[in-house]
This record gives C-alpha cells, sequence and structure tokens, in this order.
C-alpha cells in the first residue's frame, strides 16, 4: 500500500511535468504545473501515513498515546495548497493576458522571446 | 534583540499590506515616501542586527518554543552574519530601486511598491530562517512576487510571455525542492536546519538522502539559473521594469547559490562525500560560466545582454562555492555584493536609455545618447568594474575565487569570462553613448535574435535633464561597488561571516542550546598583488573584446565555424516552456549523475 502510494506521488510530479513538456495550450501548460504539485501532496501525506491510525485529535475516541498519523505533513500539505492556489490563480492571469496581447495561447507560435 | 529577525520580515509585510489598503486615496508622493520609509526602516533593522550577530548568530525560536533536550519541536530563525549582510544588502537595493521608481514611473499605482516589499520580505526570509519548509515557503512568497513584478508591464506581449516562463519554469523546480524535504522528513523526522544537521550526523549518505539533496538543489538552482535551468532568467530580466531587474540581478537569482551552500554547510556536509559535491557543483559553476559569457557577448538586446552577465557571474559565485572553503564563501560573498551593486548601477542606466530612445536595442542606438556624457562615463565604468577592474569589490571577490580554486586553469576561466561580460558592456557604452565604432545596420536580424528594437518604455522620458533621484541611486549603487574593494573593514567582516556561515558545530550548538562557541580564524581577504593582477588583464582583455566588437571583423576561417555554432546556440534558448522543463528534468538528473559517479 504505501509502496504503492509513493509511486503514485512520482507518477503525478513526472506525468505533470511531462504534460509541461509536451503541452501546445498554456492553460494544459498550467494545470500540469498543479498536477505535479499534486504528487507533492500525496508524497506528504503518505509519509505521515499509519496504518490503523486516528485523526491526530486526542479526546475521548482518541486517548493519549494511542496511534496517530502524523500532523506535521498535514500541515505542510495544507500550506502547500495554499501556495498552489496562488500560483496557480496568478498563472492562469499570465495566461489570460497572453491570450489578450498575442492572440494565441499556443506555445509554438510565442516567438518574442529567442536567443 | 530576538525580535529583531521577525521584525525584518515582519515590516515590510506590514508596510505592503498598508500600502494596498489605503493606495487608492493616498496621493502618489505619499507612497513613495512610504515605502522608502519602510525601506529604510529595513536598512536600520538590518544593520542593528548585523551589529548584533558578532561572530556568532541571533536565534529566535517562533512562540517560545524553546527547545529542550530531546525534544526539538519549534520553528527557528538564525541570522548569523551572512544572513543579517544579505539582509541589508536586499533592503539598500530595494530602496535603491524605489527612490529611483519614485521618478521612473510617472503612473503606477501603489500595488507595485507593495509587491516589492512583499518580495524583499520573502528574500529577507529566506535568508534568515533556520528551518527547510520556511526557506520553500519563503522562496515561493519571493517568487510569486517576482512572477507578478515581472508581468508588470501587463499591456505588453514579451512581460507576460516572459513572467510565464518564469512562472512555470520557477513553481516546478519548487515542487521537486518541496519533495526533497518530505524524503529528508520521512528519513530524519526533523525540518529545521540544526535538527537535520543532528538527525543525520553520523550516517552515511544512503541513496534517500542523496535524492533529497538533489532535489531540494534543482529547487534553489533553478532560482540560481545554473546551467540547464538558466533559461527563465534572460526571458525575465529582459522584459521586467529596470529598477526590479536591480533586485532580480543583485539578490534573487544569488540568493540561489545561497540556498545550496546554506543546506549544505548546516545539513549536508560531512554526510555526502566532499569529492562528490566539489566536481558536481564545479561542473556545474563551468557550464554556466562559460554559456553565460558566450550568450552574453552575443546579444544585442541590451537587458538579455545584462541578464546573461549576471548567468555568467552566478557561474562564479557557485565556482567559489564549490572550494568547499571559507575562503570560497568568502570571495563568493565579496563578488555577490560587488557584483550587486555594479549590476544595479547597469540596469538602471538602460532604464534611463529605455525611457528616453524607446529601444534596448545596442545597433539602432548607436550614438543616440551622445548627450549624456555623465551617464555614459557611468556606464564605461559600471562596465569596466564588471570585467573586475582593481580596487573595484568585483575585482576582489573574483580574485579570492581564484585563491580558493588554486588552479591555473580556473583563473584562466574567470579572467576570460570577466572579460567577455565586462568588455560586451563596454561595447554597449562605448557604441551607445559615444558613438564609436564603424556605423551597424540595424536590420540586419536573425530569427533568432531579440533586438529589443521595439520595446515599450517602462516610463514616459523624463522631461529635460535626469531626476537627481534617478541619478543619485545610480551613484550610491556605483559608489557601493567601489566601497566594496576599497573599505578594509568590509572584505574582512565578509570573511569573518564565512568563517561562521562554515561552522556547521557552532551553527549546531547555538540553534539548539544556545551555547556560544567560538568562532573559527577567518580566512585572509585583502587584496593581493596576483590578484590585482588579473583584475587589470581581464580589463585589458575587456577593452580590446569591446574594439574587437566595435571594430573588428571576425576573420572567415573563425566566422564559417562560429556562425552556425552560435546559430544553433541561440536557437536552443527558444522561449518555449516545454523545452525549459525538459531540461528542468535532465539537469536534475545530471545533478544525481554527477554526484553517484
Amino acid at each position: 500500500m504505501t509502496v504503492f502510494a509513493y509511486g503514485v506521488a512520482a507518477w503525478l510530479v513526472l506525468i505533470g511535468i511531462f504534460g509541461v513538456v509536451r503541452s501546445d495550450n498554456l492553460i494544459h501548460t498550467v494545470i500540469c504545473v498543479a498536477v505535479a504539485q499534486s504528487g507533492t501532496y500525496v508524497l506528504l501525506l503518505t509519509i505521515g501515513y499509519q496504518r490503523g491510525a486516528a485523526a491526530p485529535i486526542f479526546g475521548s475516541s482518541t486517548p493519549k498515546g494511542s496511534p496517530v498519523v502524523d500532523p506535521v505533513v498535514q500541515a505542510m500539505t495544507l500550506t502547500d495548497i495554499v501556495v498552489s492556489a496562488t500560483v496557480t490563480a496568478l498563472l492562469l492571469a499570465l495566461v489570460i493576458q497572453v491570450g489578450k496581447r498575442h492572440g494565441t495561447i499556443v506555445p509554438d507560435e510565442l516567438h518574442e522571446l529567442r536567443g | 534583540m530576538q525580535a529583531l529577525p521577525t521584525l525584518l520580515i515582519a515590516v515590510p509585510v506590514a508596510g505592503a499590506s498598508l500600502l494596498l489598503a489605503t493606495g487608492r486615496l493616498l496621493p502618489r508622493g505619499l507612497v513613495d515616501g512610504l515605502a522608502v520609509a519602510v525601506t529604510l526602516a529595513d536598512v536600520v533593522l538590518a544593520g542593528l542586527l548585523l551589529g548584533a550577530t558578532g561572530d556568532g548568530r541571533v536565534v529566535s525560536w517562533a512562540g517560545g518554543w524553546q527547545p529542550k533536550p530531546h525534544l526539538v519541536v519549534g520553528i527557528v530563525l538564525v541570522a548569523d552574519r551572512t544572513g543579517a549582510g544579505l539582509a541589508l544588502l536586499i533592503a539598500v537595493l530595494a530602496c535603491c530601486a524605489l527612490v529611483f521608481s519614485w521618478r521612473y514611473f510617472e503612473s503606477v499605482h501603489a500595488h507595485y511598491h507593495a509587491l516589492i516589499l512583499l518580495f524583499t520580505a520573502g528574500m529577507t526570509g529566506f535568508v534568515l530562517t533556520g528551518d527547510l519548509f520556511d526557506m520553500f515557503v519563503f522562496f515561493e512568497l519571493m517568487g510569486a512576487a517576482a512572477y507578478a513584478l515581472t508581468a508588470f508591464k501587463i499591456e505588453e506581449p514579451e512581460s507576460v510571455q516572459g513572467g510565464l516562463n518564469f512562472g512555470v519554469l520557477n513553481s516546478l523546480g519548487a515542487y521537486l525542492t518541496l519533495s526533497g524535504i518530505g524524503l529528508l522528513y520521512a528519513r530524519t523526522g526533523a525540518l529545521g536546519l540544526p535538527q537535520l544537521s543532528v538527525a543525520l550526523a553520523g550516517r552515511g549518505a544512503d541513496p534517500l538522502v542523496l535524492a533529497a539533496f538533489v532535489l531540494v538543489c534543482t529547487g534553489w538552482l533553478v532560482k540560481a539559473a545554473a546551467v540547464p535551468f538558466h533559461f527563465w532568467l534572460a526571458d525575465a530580466h529582459a522584459v521586467a521594469p529596470s529598477p526590479v531587474c536591480v533586485l532580480f540581478s543583485g539578490v534573487m537569482a544569488p540568493l540561489g547559490v545561497y540556498g545550496v551552500a546554506r543546506v549544505y554547510w548546516t545539513v549536508f556536509h560531512g554526510v555526502l562525500p566532499d569529492a562528490a559535491v566539489h566536481r558536481c557543483m564545479l561542473v556545474i559553476g563551468v557550464a554556466t560560466t562559460a554559456l553565460g559569457a558566450l550568450m552574453c557577448v552575443t546579444q544585442r538586446h541590451i537587458k538579455r545582454l545584462l541578464a546573461y552577465s549576471t548567468i555568467a557571474h552566478i557561474g562564479l559565485f557557485l565556482l567559489g562555492f564549490a572550494a568547499l572553503s571559507a575562503l570560497g564563501v568568502a570571495g563568493a560573498g565579496v563578488y555577490l555584493v560587488g557584483h550587486a551593486a555594479v549590476k544595479g548601477a547597469l540596469f538602471l542606466l538602460t532604464g534611463l536609455l529605455l525611457s528616453r530612445y524607446e529601444s534596448v536595442d545596442e545597433l539602432s542606438l548607436y550614438g543616440r545618447a551622445r548627450g549624456h556624457r555623465l551617464a555614459g562615463c557611468a556606464f564605461v565604468l559600471g562596465a569596466l568594474a564588471l570585467a573586475g577592474l582593481p580596487p573595484f569589490g568585483t575585482g576582489l571577490g573574483k580574485s579570492l575565487v581564484d585563491d580558493a580554486g588554486a588552479s591555473v586553469p580556473l583563473t584562466v576561466l574567470t579572467v576570460a569570462v570577466s572579460a567577455l561580460t565586462g568588455g560586451a558592456a563596454l561595447r554597449v557604452g562605448l557604441r551607445v553613448y559615444f558613438g564609436l565604432g564603424r556605423e551597424p545596420h540595424p536590420e540586419s536580424t536573425s530569427d533568432e535574435e531579440v533586438t529589443g528594437r521595439d520595446e515599450q518604455p517602462d516610463a514616459r522620458p523624463p522631461h529635460n535633464r535626469t531626476p537627481t533621484s534617478m541619478t543619485a541611486a545610480v551613484a550610491v549603487l556605483l559608489a557601493g561597488g567601489l566601497a566594496v574593494g576599497v573599505v578594509p573593514g568590509f572584505a574582512d567582516g565578509v570573511g569573518r561571516a564565512a568563517a561562521a556561515f562554515v561552522d556547521q558545530h557552532g551553527y549546531v550548538m547555538q540553534a539548539l542550546s544556545m551555547a556560544n562557541a567560538p568562532s573559527p580564524a577567518p580566512p585572509p581577504t585583502e587584496w593581493t598583488t596576483a590578484g590585482a593582477v588579473s583584475g587589470v588583464i581581464a580589463t585589458v582583455l575587456a577593452v580590446s573584446v569591446a574594439c574587437a566588437g566595435l571594430y573588428g571583423r571576425a576573420p572567415s576561417w573563425l566566422r564559417r565555424p562560429a556562425r552556425p555554432a552560435l546559430h544553433g546556440l541561440h536557437w536552443w534558448h527558444s522561449g518555449r516552456i516545454g523545452d525549459y522543463a525538459a531540461w528542468l528534468v535532465l539537469g536534475s538528473a545530471a545533478l544525481a549523475g554527477l554526484l553517484i559517479v
């Protein structure tokens, strides 16, 4: 199970980057960046996961000392999601501007920056 | 004292929030005044922090989560002399950029100032934090502000494209870094640099730790624009407003090298074999300097030319780090500060050219700025300083990097690179301001060239003469570059900072138990005769490179093979995000290969 989850994480990061490499539409590019980032969420959550452990909230159902999953990686994932939301929104806004100024969002048709 | 690092990050964030909230209501002058006042407060705070660090570190645990023996849960800010010094440099450059912007932009909304302040806060946090995950967060904060600043001229096609390339590539790099941080946490259960250092001590370099190092370094090296992660830098610098380029070129990109050095010296030193890291950084450094210098000397778009020269110099900082010694760090440090000042001045002067003549094409600007002799002299002086003319700080830094490398081929390379980048800038200065050289034919262009002829100006031209505030910003930067090399206490201070920077044991001890261990002896950082001589040689060579560019015509036996090679080189920098992302993966794999072999 754990090995499988690590595999999923690596796959998501790599397929996201591959999507950016092969992309022929800038919106697709930005979404692929978000896919690559989802890989990091899966990786972080897998690191903190324990089979049979409860959520890290101690109370009547989970007495002190019972196994819980690692809250640190969950906090990191939350931070990561906030970062992702900001960056994806900013990049999509830039794509809209590219579309307006260049009249196209196909990377191969953008020739302003070379050499 | 404990509050200073926190304040340094909080003050610009508070200033930015205030500007965003009230910017619409305030008159323009007040917005500028407020922003400059915030950066000046930052300068004072960073100066105080630098004084407070002494030869040790100012450690502050957020929320009072002081570490207990065997139990460390807090998040820490560790300001040593290097971190505080960089924070001071960031604040001074931000102040210069804002003072220059005051009269440079005729109409600009308060969100420009707010973005600059947020950018400053992100970079300051990056250099002061002692926590690896916080480094990632501040990396993203400065990244997001930087993408927005790059695409600031939103009505211009190149700007938005440059911002997008920058954003996508840096985000991908950051996610690889985050994966590396996750792997390190999985292995050690720690995120703080001192805790990681303790957890990894005495453990060999197992494949997981090695993979984590490669992934973390990939993200930092993308920011540093090391080859083959460098593509975004020229695109971003070419389109960002000139005052922003001062911050991009002066500190933001070099912070990538800082990140690699900080993580190596606090966590991985003693874990990874020295020889492998040395070889890896040496290869990347040599590739970066050589490619940067070649691309620099074959540009005609002045801002791209300066951007490629930044790439070449970042390669030199990497070579300083590659020596893996206090002297190497000191050399890179002196070089970094000297380079930031000189390159900042050159970018500001280019900004003035752009706003006056609506072009940054070296060929079509031929002789058009003849009336501005003073600016011309400043540009030429900056170009000579870039080549390492003693007693500028760049010359001293280069000589220290050479000493640390202690190899003749490396010295030859640094002299050649300084000569090429300085010579290219000198060629621009002489051609544009003094009308020297054969009259060029600006119409002859090839497909693979960006000319910058139709560049939109950042701002309206100043009415008659250049406002004092703009001249002052340029003068302060050039004088700063000179002071780095001339004021004897400066290099001495950097030497002591470097000695503390590479003191892994002292860092861990002070962060975790507040014990102030005695600092190791600093490396010698004076001018040497050999260093001065190599600086003069580089300057003379730079003048000949400039003259060759102005008057010379390459002989046909050289032109025939060189033309397709250059053509290929320019074609390689295609401006396509997909290509850049492919090189990101290949570069990361190459990094791992270099460490394992």
